[in-house]
């Protein structure tokens, strides 16, 4: 029986790992922004191509493996930071006065060029670059091997998290982004160059999905359509946390991580529908997700 | 004696540590004409969004014709007859004025015909006996709004858009009428004239109406009763001469100098 | 009862179609078809547009539609297409029905991201079921129309004329109501839900009506989209498909009923074009053309129409 639910803890925590890191650059762009870039699941996508690209090098020209680690974090940010700032810039930033309606339209175009972009680059075929995920080898839990990168996950996610929260507490930056969470007029009436905060969230926003594409590659295999699943997953995780909230998205990463862990350990087939039953069953208690920013009496 | 249509008792709301209504208890009479003032943040607002189900109070009951309305919906208190403006008047703004005031027919059309699938728009309504066109023209004159009929509602001016505001509230026929200050962000020239319009437009079907207002000249000229609020109290309720040489109503509302030149007009 | 001015045109079309139909060939009148199965689904989408709404997962009902078909023919042998496009329109309303007490409390991105969420897990289980074929799906059989069996040349101008009789009672139906006071009140929900709710309208039944409005007339467009292509599988239900449903929603403008077919027209245009040249972009153009169109003609094709009027003497 524990073994049981050792191995439920494991796969959930390692699951809730992951999702934190899928979507908490979509509740990064959503608080200051205040738009839901369905793109960001392309910008996982780039992200898990590029590693794919670097990787393949990597081993080609049979660079030591502890680096290659390095290799895949510095090639997703770079990826994301060069794309994001440059989409922002080229089409978004001329359409944030417009209709709500009007900018979910254009990010789901976007999504759309970049899905076939990728295409183009990379080509259908899927990629294989199991390297860093074998070369860790595995731990033992409870008489079950698993492997070491999922320790490797986890610590990214937690690393992430701490950065993130030490720079929106404790840096001028950080302070910044939170006045323009708070109340994007206001900001630049006071003076903040909202364009170039703008523009600076975006690119961490897609960074951080890139990063997380570029980690999840080795332990799958990088094929078009993967951004899809994502998107729809990190949606609901985000907004079960409530939209923009740090804290949040990681408390609903980690409960959804564990309850899917529990249910497709008995019933497989129903991934994506417990995902969503969670996030229904948190809003119907709680509309605006589990934490929420307050928002102003509108009448 | 009229009738009580409207019975706050015991309303306490708070917002954290803010006390925006403390028991309060107000008994409306049918027909009356009431002026809520106070200064900002004194509670009116919150009153009036619990009255009209935006707000729900923390303990207290609301009663409208002997009916504990307390926990409906808005929609559903608008239906048994109590509606109201906004203070920032909510129109749909891309349509035009004609346009807005036929939606509220519209929807008090598709009530009566208990929402059937077939409605038209050239049905008459019967309770009203006309066409929701008809019906949207006549409201367009009432309230001095014809010259505005075909502009897009997010082009009108700011008194303008008060006066579409009531109107479409009027729509309904309500029994009690609440204006959430239906003079504020109104130039001063026009401030009487749109007042005037709205209470002569809205009197006709003894409509007892309850006004927020900051003006105290307003309130002097219209309403008969004077309910004065501060920090979620009613410190005042009594006819508008008394009012305003009520001490309480001076220290909190409307301070000396005001109150002597007021004085001085009556 | 008068006809409504665009019912007669309808009916004018379908007249000279039938009439034409001889000298039309084989591959037009099916890519006439199959732009009348997305017209039906786009009038739904048209709807929801109007109301601020954007569903990312409208293939869910098409799909659902035209497996309904699919599976009533082969399991219970009803070959009759008016019954399975009736019989389709019924079940995927019904879903609509279902799922719309969820999906009517939500607005913007909600809407549309659940939609699409519902969509994919319906992918999802069509295509982890064996029995259905999974990803390779099963054909449609023959159709009889009103009883009768169309011989080899003639079944493709039959179902386009089935088609197009689905087509016009729909958008009388869909027309009427835009005519009247519900159909004030979606732009209404659009442009201000409370005042409408301080009103007495509950937008919340008005969008779970028009929810299930959609589903019903996207079951009758899988439907007619099944017996035209004679094959069904799990891609109909694949958020790719709801995107060109989208991009035609976009293409074609809210202005009227008859926007969604003028932009199922065009977009069966683009895409024969397209294809030939290079379908692994096919994605990208109906991206870059969306934002084309949303930037330079927001209100779509129909909006055109407006200026063209507007420059007349």
């Amino acid at each position: 029986m524990i073994d049981q639910i050792m191995m439920v803890l494991v796969d959930g925590i390692n699951y809730s790992a992951w999702l934190f890191l899928a979507a908490v650059g979509l509740t990064l762009i959503y608080g200051v922004m205040k738009i839901v870039n369905v793109a960001h699941g392309s910008f996982y996508a780039l992200g898990a191509y590029v590693a794919a690209s670097v990787m393949g090098a990597w081993v080609a020209y049979d660079l030591p493996p502890a680096l290659s680690y390095v290799a895949l974090f510095v090639s997703a940010l770079v990826a994301g930071f060069i794309v994001g700032p440059l989409v922002e810039r080229l089409i978004l930033r001329y359409q944030y006065e417009k209709d709500e309606v009007v900018i979910l339209l254009i990010t789901y175009a976007l999504f759309l060029v970049l899905e076939d972009v990728l295409k183009l680059i990379w080509g259908v075929d899927p990629y294989f670059i199991i390297e860093p995920y074998a070369y860790l080898g595995n731990f033992e839990i409870a008489g079950m091997s698993y492997p070491n990168y999922y320790l490797l996950m986890l610590g990214l996610a937690i690393a992430v998290g701490i950065v993130l929260t030490f720079v929106l507490k404790k840096t001028n930056f950080g302070r910044l982004l939170v006045s323009v969470i708070h109340d994007r007029e206001i900001s630049a009436a006071m003076g903040i160059d909202v364009s170039k905060i703008f523009v600076l969230t975006f690119g961490v926003g897609c960074a951080l999905a890139g990063i997380a594409g570029a980690f999840t590659a080795p332990t799958t295999s990088v094929t078009p359509g993967m951004g899809v699943e994502v998107i729809v997953l990190s949606f609901a995780v985000v907004v079960t946390g409530g939209l923009g909230s740090l804290p949040g998205v990681a408390l609903a990463a980690i409960i959804m991580g564990i309850v899917r862990a529990f249910c497709i350990h008995y019933i497989p087939q129903l991934e994506l529908f417990v995902i969503f039953s969670v996030m229904a069953l948190v809003l119907a208690f709680r509309p605006r997700g589990l934490f929420s920013l307050a928002e102003a009496r509108k009448i | 004696m009229s009738k009580v249509i409207l019975h706050a008792d015991g309303l306490n709301k708070s917002f954290g540590a803010v006390t925006a209504a403390a028991n309060i208890n107000v008994k409306v009479e049918e027909g009356s004409v009431i002026g809520l003032i106070g200064t900002n943040g004194a509670g009116k607002t919150t009153f009036v969004n619990m009255i009209t189900g935006y707000l729900k109070p923390d303990t207290g009951k609301v009663i409208f014709a002997g009916r504990d309305i307390t926990q409906l919906e808005p929609r559903e208190i608008t239906k048994l007859g109590v509606c109201r403006s906004f203070q920032i008047p909510q129109l749909y703004n891309s349509m035009t004025a004609l346009e807005n005031l036929e939606v509220s027919y519209g929807i008090v059309s598709l009530m009566e015909h208990h929402g059937s699938l077939f409605t038209k728009m050239h049905a008459k309504i019967p309770s009203y006996g006309k066409d929701i066109r008809q019906l949207a023209e006549e409201s367009l004159e009432k309230f001095g709004l014809t010259q505005y009929r075909d502009k897009t509602a997010r082009v009108l001016p700011g008194g303008i858009r008060k006066l579409l505001d009531i109107a479409m509230a009027m729509a309904v026929r309500p029994k009690i009428l609440l204006l959430d200050e239906p003079t504020s962000g109104v130039s001063a020239e026009e401030k009487f004239d749109i007042m005037d319009m709205v209470m002569k437009a809205v009197r006709d079907g003894n409509t007892t109406v309850l006004f927020v207002e900051h003006d105290m000249d307003i309130v002097n000229r219209h309403a008969e009763r004077v309910l004065a609020f501060y920090a979620g109290q009613i410190i005042a309720d009594e006819s508008p001469e008394l009012a305003l040489r009520d001490p309480q109503v001076i220290k909190y509302i409307i301070g000396e100098t005001h109150a002597a030149r007021l004085q001085e007009a009556n | 009862m008068s006809f409504d001015k665009t019912i007669q045109r309808f009916l004018l079309v379908l007249i000279v179609l039938l009439a034409l139909s001889p000298f039309i060939p084989q591959w037009a009148l099916f890519m006439l078809t199959i732009t009348g199965a997305n017209g039906l689904v786009v009038l739904g989408l048209m709807l929801f547009l109007r109301a601020g709404l954007i569903s990312f997962g409208q293939a869910l009902f098409f799909c659902a539609g035209a497996y309904t078909t699919g599976l009533l023919s082969l399991t219970l042998n009803v070959r009759e297409m008016s019954l399975l496009v009736l019989a389709s329109g019924l079940v995927s309303g019904l879903l609509a029905y279902l799922l719309g007490f969820l999906m009517a409390k939500y607005r913007g991105i909600f809407f549309g991201l659940l939609s699409l969420a519902f969509s994919m897990i319906l992918y999802g289980l069509l295509v982890k079921t064996e029995a259905l074929g999974s990803t390779d799906g099963f054909n449609v059989p023959a159709v009889t129309i009103f009883g009768w069996v169309p011989g080899k040349e003639l079944v493709r101008v039959a179902v386009l004329g089935m088609a197009f009789l689905v087509i016009i009672l729909s958008v009388a139906f869909v027309q009427s109501i835009l005519k009247g006071p519900r159909g004030m009140l979606l732009t209404a929900i659009r442009d201000n839900e409370i005042r409408a709710e301080y009103m007495g309208a509950s937008a919340r039944r008005t969008v779970h009506l028009f929810y299930v409005i959609a589903g019903v007339l996207a079951g009758f467009g899988g439907s007619v989209a099944a017996v035209a292509v004679g094959h069904i599988d799990p891609a109909m239900a694949f958020w790719t498909t709801s995107g060109e449903f989208i991009f035609i929603t976009i293409l074609g403008g809210v202005g009227s009923v008859v926007a969604p077919f003028l932009g199922a027209m065009v977009f069966g245009i683009i895409h024969t074009v397209a294809f030939s040249y290079s379908p692994n972009t096919w994605q990208m153009v109906i991206g870059l053309t969306l934002i084309f169109v949303i930037l330079v003609l927001p209100n779509g094709l129909w909006s055109l129409r407006d200026k063209f009027r507007k420059n007349k003497p």
